[in-house]
């Protein structure tokens, strides 16, 4: 009998994932929305900040090596957690003070800039290890007869190194967009409203714990096994025509 | 170590000796007196944590990985389902889940709310435990399924034409290999539970980042706690890293 009522009041709370307003869907798919654009920009700058950190590791001079060995360091060693309360009130801080010295009043940075900020710096730490690892992975002839030929290097780098790394680098990249998305919801802990906050906050305002977050659970799972489907389909479009490696 | 010296790096070395004087100097640290104590309780709830989490998923982790490698169907589907979804959801998600559902749902069964093990549910730390053990679990999972398929297979079928039963098998041949394997990648996942340590203190338990959060919700400052919270974790990690240093060293580095 209890087991019943158990069962109807599941089904009951099911209702409160409808889209309109007595239901909380559309507030978690907004939140899903927010998520995916944070990802989607911290990786980005991650691979940017990378991309350079991996080049200036490989073939930077001694202080540069040493500064990307420390940023790599660190960042890989604090929680994410610690480095977002950091990086949150020092970038608000550093802009603010910036502002005001140019003559400007406050302004309240957007969570989604913070977050894209914060956050792609963190993957910048690891994206430079990874890449740095497949770089390394490049046939060093194939860079030489680039160098013997004289191509410039952004033009060696452009042609040679990226293209040919990028099937070593693509396993570690899904990874990393892969903890990208799964980080986003440490920006709960700052108040962002993106899909576990707002799943907080449905969850709380209506009691129906399990209810919102299992449904936030299988929105997250459709986005990582999405994605890594696709990334899947990318390493091996990256692959082809190059010999089938076995690990 | 002879190299490490370089001229640069005296340069860098004291650069970053007068940072740090400049720290202890100007930024505030009055407070620091008043919270030794509850850094220190943090500090060990955090290492506390961490252990019985990872002691605990590896227990877990070891029949998954197994169960994947070379289980039957109805035994690998699941537990290839289970490392899917711990690994696919943010842990925050699923500590939340496990709190704020299993906390609000136990109130209501009265023969919880009657048992011994009722004071204990009643706090915060089991849930932060169990929702970090299962994602340890989740994680070790997938990296043991490729470490016991990774033993070599003449290994497995010597011992089998041995006549030795599978137990001892498991035990002597098959999971000491694969626990070698995985060493490695074991150090840098115990960095990462560490990592994943502080998400507790949004489920009330005091560890070391609440402590500092506590800090400045009591003082208004913002800075120096954070700090100084960075640099425990980064002790804590050299800390982990060099264990495994010495765990690796202390192995033979050959497989046979």
């Amino acid at each position: 009998m209890e087991t019943l009522a158990g069962a109807a009041a599941a089904a009951s709370t099911l209702e409160l994932l409808q889209l309109s307003p007595p239901g909380w869907g559309a507030n978690l798919l907004q939140g899903l929305w927010n998520s995916i654009l944070i990802a989607c920009g911290a990786f980005a700058l991650g691979l940017g900040l990378g991309t350079l950190g991996a080049f200036g590791k490989l073939y930077g001079g001694l202080i540069t090596r040493d500064l990307l060995a420390i940023y790599t360091t660190v960042v890989r060693a604090v929680p994410e957690l610690v480095l977002i309360l950091i990086l949150y009130y020092a970038v608000t801080d550093a802009v603010n003070q910036t502002l005001i010295a140019v003559g400007y009043g406050r302004i309240q940075i957007s969570g989604l800039a913070a977050g894209i900020a914060v956050l792609g710096v963190v993957q910048g730490a690891y994206a430079t290890e990874v890449l740095r690892g497949a770089i390394q992975a490049v046939p060093a002839g194939q860079i030489e007869a680039a160098r013997a030929m004289g191509m410039p290097p952004a033009l060696l780098a452009r042609r040679v190194t990226l293209p040919l790394m990028l099937s070593n680098a693509l396993p570690g990249l899904a990874n990393l967009w892969l903890i990208a998305t799964k980080d986003t919801a440490l920006l709960a802990v700052v108040g962002f409203g993106e899909l576990t906050q707002q799943t907080r906050q449905a969850a709380g305002a209506t009691k129906a714990y399990f209810t919102f977050f299992i449904a936030a659970g299988m929105l997250y799972l459709i986005l990582s096994i999405g994605s890594g489907w696709l990334f899947a389909k990318a390493e091996h479009r990256a692959r082809r025509g190059l010999p089938e490696v076995r690990g | 170590m002879r190299n490490f010296w370089l001229p640069h790096r005296i340069v860098m070395a004291a650069l970053g000796v007068a940072v740090l004087i400049w720290c202890v100097l100007t930024l505030r640290w009055d407070w620091l007196p008043n919270y030794l104590g509850l850094a220190a309780m943090g500090i060990w709830r955090t290492i506390w944590l961490l252990v019985l989490s990872l002691v605990l998923g590896m227990m877990l982790a070891i029949p998954l990985g197994l169960a994947q490698a070379a289980g039957p169907r109805w035994l690998a589907w699941p537990a290839r389902g289970f490392c899917t979804v711990i690994r696919g959801t943010p842990l925050l998600l699923q500590l939340w889940l496990l709190y704020y559902g299993l906390g609000s749902l136990f109130p209501t069964i009265p023969w919880i709310r009657q048992s011994d093990l009722w004071p204990i549910l009643r706090q915060a730390w089991p849930y932060g435990l169990l929702a970090l053990t299962l994602s340890f679990a989740g994680y070790e999972g997938e990296v043991m399924r490729g470490a016991f398929r990774g033993v070599v297979k003449g290994q497995i079928e010597a011992a089998t034409a041995m006549g030795m039963p599978r137990l001892t098998l498991l035990r002597r041949i098959w999971l000491p290999q694969a626990l070698h394997r995985a060493l490695p990648t074991l150090g840098g996942e115990t960095v990462l539970q560490l990592k994943a340590t502080p998400l507790v203190a949004t489920i009330t338990v005091v560890d070391i980042y609440a402590v500092a959060g506590r800090v400045r919700q009591d003082t208004f400052i913002t800075y120096e706690p954070l700090l100084l919270l960075a640099v425990v974790y980064m002790a804590i990690t050299g800390i982990i890293v060099l264990l495994f240093r010495h765990f690796e060293r202390r192995l033979p580095s050959r497989v046979a």
